[in-house]
C-alpha cells in the first residue's frame, strides 16, 4: 500500500566536500500537496531539491520518493524517475538556441513517439495553460524574465508529471509577474493533482498558495506548519522571517573576527 | 624558513596532482562521450546542424587563410627557389608544404580558434544557465544531447576543412607563380603530380588533421563541461581551450611527423 507521503526525507545530510549543508534532516511531503521550504540564502535549500531530483546523494539518509531511495537508484531508475519530474529553475533555464515551441516539445520529443502533429496540439496546449499561446515563434531572448519563467513551466509540465519541483520560483520578478505565476502554480497543481515543492524566500506570496511550510536554517529543519500556524509562530527565527527584519536571531553583519573599529583602531572597538 | 621553501614544493605537487587529475578526467569524459555517441550517431540530425556551425560556418576564415598561405608560400618559395636555379619546382614545393604540414596544423589552429572557442563558450554558458541541469533533470543526458553531437561534428569537419585549405592553398600558390610571376603553368602542375604521392602525403595529411580534430574538439567540449559556471570561469575555459588546443596540436604534429615521414 503506498504511503501517504510522495517523498519523505530521512535523517538526511549532505556536505559539499567538507562544508555540512544539511545536517540530519527530516522532512514529508503528502501527496497532491504543495509544500514551500523557506529559508535564507545558502540555507541549503536548493540542495534539498538536487537530492530529491538524484542530481545529488546525500552522505547519509534517506530520500523517498512514491517509496523508492533515490540515492540508491541505479542510472537507467534515476532516469525513470525523472521522466516522472518536472522542474521549474530559477530563471526558467530554457535552451536558448530553440524556440518557444521546441522547448515546450523538447520533453515530448525526447521521451515519446507522438507523431509531430500530436505535439504540436500538447504543445500549444501547455503554453495556452501559461497564457502564452501565440509566443511559440518567439525565441527566449524575446521573451521577458516573467514570460521565460511561464514557458519554462509550460516545459517542466509537458509530460503532466507526478512531481513538480519549484526552484525560487519567483526570483528577479515584478509584482504582477510574480503573482502570474503564483497563480499558475496554485492552478496547475490543483489540476495536475501533483505533489510538489517550492523552494523560496517570498514569504508572503508562498504562505499564500502552498498547504504546508517547512522552514530551513543552517542546514536544520527549525520550523514548520500550515500558512496560519507559521503566521502565528512564536519562534523568533520564523517571526524575523516572515516580517522581514533586518536584526534578530539571524544576524545582519557578517560574523567577522574583528569589528571596523578595532580594523581602524579606534578605543571601544567591539565584535560584529 | 622551512615554510619558505616548503611552500613552493607544495605548490608545484599541487600544480601537478590537479594536471594530472584533469588529464584523467578528461579519459573517462571520452570514454563517456564514446560510450553515448550511439544515440548521438542514431539521431544523425543533431550531429549534422553542429557540423554547420563547426564547420560550414569556418569555410570564410579557411578558405581566404588558406589562399593567403598559399600566396606567400608562392611568394617565398620561388624566391628561394629561384637562388638554385630551380623555380620550376615551385608547384611541388606549395603542394607538399601544405599537404604535409601547413594545411594540417594551421586549419587546425583556425579551427580550435573559430570553432573551439565558439564550442567551449556554448556549452560553459549552457552550463552557467542551468540549461545542461534542466536537461539532466529532464532524464535527457547532456553528454549525449549536446556534447557527442559537437565532438563528432569537430571530427568530421576537420579532415574537410584541412582538405579545402590544402586546395585554396595551392590555388593561391598558383595565383602568384603562374599568373602573376609567369611560371609556366604546365610545369606548375606536372611538377606537383610527380612528387606528391597520394598515400604518403595527401593520406597522412589528412590523418593528422583527423587526430587534431579529435583532440581540439575533445579538449573544446570537455573546457565547456567542466567550466566553472560564472562569467569568468567561461572565460577563462574559452582562453585554456585554443592555448591547449595550440600546445597540442603543435607536439601531436611532431610526434606524427615522426613516425609518418
Amino acid at each position: 500500500m503506498p504511503s501517504d507521503f510522495f517523498i519523505e526525507l530521512r535523517n538526511v545530510s549532505f556536505a559539499y566536500d567538507r562544508r555540512l549543508i544539511l545536517k540530519n534532516i527530516n522532512l514529508r511531503i503528502p501527496r497532491g500537496q504543495l509544500v514551500a521550504i523557506m529559508g535564507g540564502s545558502g540555507s541549503g535549500k536548493t540542495t534539498l531539491l538536487r537530492l530529491i531530483s538524484g542530481q545529488f546523494r546525500p552522505q547519509q539518509g534517506e530520500v523517498l520518493v512514491d517509496g523508492k531511495d533515490v540515492a540508491k537508484m541505479g542510472h537507467a531508475e534515476l532516469f525513470a524517475h525523472r521522466r516522472r519530474m518536472g522542474m521549474l529553475f530559477q530563471f526558467g533555464a530554457l535552451f536558448t538556441d530553440l524556440s518557444v515551441f521546441d522547448n515546450v516539445a523538447f520533453p515530448l520529443r525526447e521521451h515519446t513517439d507522438l507523431p509531430e502533429s500530436m505535439i504540436r496540439d500538447l504543445v500549444l496546449m501547455k503554453l495556452n495553460a501559461v497564457g502564452l499561446f501565440g509566443t511559440q515563434e518567439l525565441m527566449p531572448a524575446e521573451l521577458s524574465g516573467g514570460m521565460a519563467r511561464r514557458v519554462a513551466l509550460a516545459r517542466a509540465i509537458a509530460l503532466d508529471p507526478a512531481l513538480m519541483l519549484y526552484d525560487e520560483p519567483f526570483t528577479g520578478l515584478d509584482p504582477i509577474s510574480l503573482g502570474v505565476i503564483a497563480l499558475l502554480i496554485k492552478k496547475l497543481n490543483d489540476a495536475l493533482g501533483t505533489s510538489a515543492i517550492m523552494v523560496t524566500h517570498d514569504v508572503h506570496k508562498s504562505l499564500d498558495i502552498v498547504d504546508h511550510v517547512y522552514f530551513v536554517a543552517n542546514g536544520e529543519v527549525i520550523a514548520e506548519g500550515t500558512p496560519e500556524q507559521v503566521r502565528a509562530a512564536a519562534s523568533p527565527w520564523v517571526q524575523q522571517f516572515v516580517r522581514g527584519e533586518a536584526d534578530g536571531p539571524v544576524h545582519f553583519a557578517y560574523p567577522a573576527n574583528r569589528g571596523l573599529t578595532d580594523d581602524l583602531g579606534v578605543e571601544g572597538g567591539g565584535h560584529a | 624558513m622551512l615554510d619558505f621553501l616548503i611552500s613552493p614544493l607544495r605548490k608545484l605537487g599541487h600544480t601537478s596532482i590537479n594536471a594530472i587529475w584533469r588529464l584523467g578526467y578528461a579519459s573517462r569524459f571520452l570514454i563517456s562521450i564514446l560510450m553515448y555517441s550511439g544515440q548521438s550517431l542514431m539521431r544523425f540530425s543533431l550531429v549534422i546542424r553542429e557540423v554547420y556551425f563547426a564547420g560550414v560556418l569556418s569555410l570564410i576564415i579557411i578558405i581566404v587563410s588558406g589562399l593567403f598561405v598559399g600566396m606567400v608560400l608562392g611568394l617565398q618559395g620561388y624566391n628561394t627557389l629561384a637562388r638554385f636555379g630551380s623555380s620550376d619546382a615551385l608547384g611541388a614545393l606549395v603542394a607538399l608544404s601544405l599537404l604535409r604540414e601547413l594545411g594540417p596544423v594551421l586549419a587546425a589552429l583556425l579551427f580550435a580558434s573559430r570553432s573551439g572557442s565558439a564550442m567551449t563558450a556554448e556549452i560553459g554558458l549552457m552550463k552557467t544557465t542551468e540549461q545542461l541541469d534542466a536537461m539532466s533533470v529532464m532524464a535527457v543526458n547532456p553528454v549525449a544531447r549536446v556534447v557527442a553531437p559537437r565532438f563528432w561534428a569537430g571530427v568530421i569537419s576537420m579532415p574537410v576543412l584541412a582538405a579545402l585549405f590544402n586546395v585554396m592553398g595551392i590555388f593561391g600558390g598558383y595565383l602568384v607563380g603562374v599568373v602573376m610571376i609567369g611560371l609556366d603553368a604546365g610545369t606548375y602542375w606536372s611538377q606537383m603530380n610527380n612528387a606528391v604521392d597520394l598515400h604518403f602525403d595527401v593520406v597522412n595529411g589528412l590523418i593528422k588533421s583527423l587526430v587534431f580534430g579529435i583532440a581540439v574538439t575533445l579538449i573544446a567540449v570537455f573546457e565547456g563541461y567542466d567550466a566553472t559556471p560564472t562569467a569568468a570561469g567561461v572565460s577563462s575555459a574559452t582562453t585554456r581551450t585554443v592555448v591547449t588546443s595550440a600546445l597540442v596540436i603543435l607536439a601531436l604534429d611532431f610526434v606524427l611527423t615522426a613516425f609518418m615521414f
